[in-house]
Order: C-alpha cells, then structure tokens, then sequence
C-alpha cells in the first residue's frame, strides 16, 4: 500500500512542477511582446488587455513581394444573442502608417470575415484587434517574412 | 474616374450572411514615393469605404497606404430584404466614386 502512495506523490509532484514551469509561458508570451513592439497597438489598448482567442489572422509566412499580401481575418462566432463584433483593427510593427486598417460592423452579423490585400514594408508582426459591442477585445496576431518591402518609406 | 467591381449573390438566403466582395481601382499612392524627376508623388489614398443596405450602414473600412493598390475586400453582410447594396468611398483628394447592387431575399 505504500508504493503506490510514494509513486502517485512523485508523480503529483512532477505534474505540477511541469505545470508551474511551463504556465508563465504558454499564454502570456505572444501578447506581451506584441504589445510592447507595436506603439499604436499599445495606444490603442491603453492597458486593456485583449483575450488572444478565437480570432485568426491568417497571412502567408513568407511574402516575396509586400505590395500585396493576402489577408484574412476570421472572428469565430456564435454571436447572437450575445456581444457581436463592433469593428476589427489591423496594426502593423513597422510600416510607417502603423494603423493600417479599420473595419466597423454597425449591424451584427453572424459571419465575420474580412479579406484584403496589405503593403508591409518589411518583414514584420501584424495583428488585429476586435471590439465587441460589450467592449471586451480579442486579438490575434501573424508573422510574414517580406523579401521584397512594398516602397513605402523612400529609401 | 475611380470606377469598382462588385460581387454579390444574385439570392441570398432570409436571416443568413451573404459574401461581398469589392475591388476598387485606386493607386493607394504611399505618399512616400518621387517621380522620375525626383519630386514627392502626393498621397492619395481611399481613406474611407462605406456599404449600406436599404440606406443602412452595415459595413465600412478606414483604410491606409497600408492597403494594396487596387483595394480589394471581402466581408459578409446579413440578408434581411431585398434590396439594394451602396457602396461609396472617398480619397485623400476628395475623390468619390459609388457603386450600386442588388439582392434578392429568398
């Protein structure tokens, strides 16, 4: 009878030191470097913190020329009868425009999904914000190496 | 002069979100780029693009040189009536152009 209680005690104790290891990594990482990197992002938020969920921000990894890549934002529903999303913001790391875009929803709908073409001038962090029509934010964020910079800064 | 293509379905499904999609033809001019000779070509790009449904405003974008030239979007608008989409939009320069659609709520 002893065995198995030392052995279920390590074990225990194993577990939870995995866990506590790993915890301050998983979740906080992404956001907190997002929004030190990003000025308007960290603006916009004014110490509000988005959840980083169910929100995707899908851009190619590697864009050969960054005078148009493809965008995708999907805000995952259901929606109705709670809090819809009120409006989507795109932010950039290091064009020169940092707010690249808005996209407001005054009438719910229950399918969000915004597709566009954008111009990053270098390789870069881009991440997207929700509002809800409660105020609560998500947020999602992608990485797009750029070989060629869309011609934005004169250089 | 700024002319666009749209694309709804010609029916759309009562109470369901139907696809929008629009391209503009506008440069996005940066602002940040010369001419030949050297000379800053102004920015000029559509700053604000707006769509209404049955006089409704249901969707609109502040964009940015940040978009590409030729601004392309896709979105979702929830069918209630038939009816008419608008879509307007405006540049730097204070350039309009609009567009006009039509749905059918079956």
């Amino acid at each position: 009878m002893r065995i198995p209680d030392r052995r279920l005690s390590r074990r225990r104790a194993l577990l939870a030191g995995g866990a506590l290891a790993i915890a301050p990594w998983l979740p906080a990482r992404a956001d907190d470097r997002d929004i030190a990197n990003i000025a308007a992002l960290a603006a916009f938020l004014a110490g509000r913190r988005p959840r980083w969920e169910r929100m995707r921000l899908d851009l190619p990894g590697l864009a050969d020329n960054g005078q148009a890549v493809p965008m995708k934002i999907v805000v995952d529903g259901p929606f109705a009868p709670g809090p819809y999303v009120k409006a989507i913001r795109l932010f950039s790391q290091r064009n020169p425009v940092p707010e690249m875009a808005t996209f407001e929803f005054p009438v719910a709908v229950e399918r969000v999904e915004v597709d566009s073409r954008i111009r990053l001038a270098g390789t870069q962090r881009i991440v997207a914000v929700a509002t809800m029509s409660d105020e609560a934010l998500f947020a999602a964020g992608a990485d797009v190496v750029v070989t060629i910079d869309a011609c934005m800064d004169g250089t | 002069m700024p002319d666009a293509r749209i694309s709804v379905p010609q029916e759309a499904p009562r109470g369901k979100p139907f696809e929008v999609r629009i391209l503009i033809r506008h440069p996005m001019e940066t602002g940040y780029r010369t001419d030949d000779t050297g000379k800053p070509i102004p920015r000029n790009v559509v700053t604000m693009l707006t769509c209404r449904y049955n006089g409704e405003t249901v969707f609109s974008a502040r964009l940015s040189p940040g978009i590409a030239a030729n601004p392309y979007l896709r979105f979702f608008v929830t069918a209630r009536e038939s009816g008419e989409l608008a879509f307007d939009w405006v540049d730097d320069r204070g350039v309009r152009g609009s567009e006009r659609a039509t749905v059918t709520v079956v």
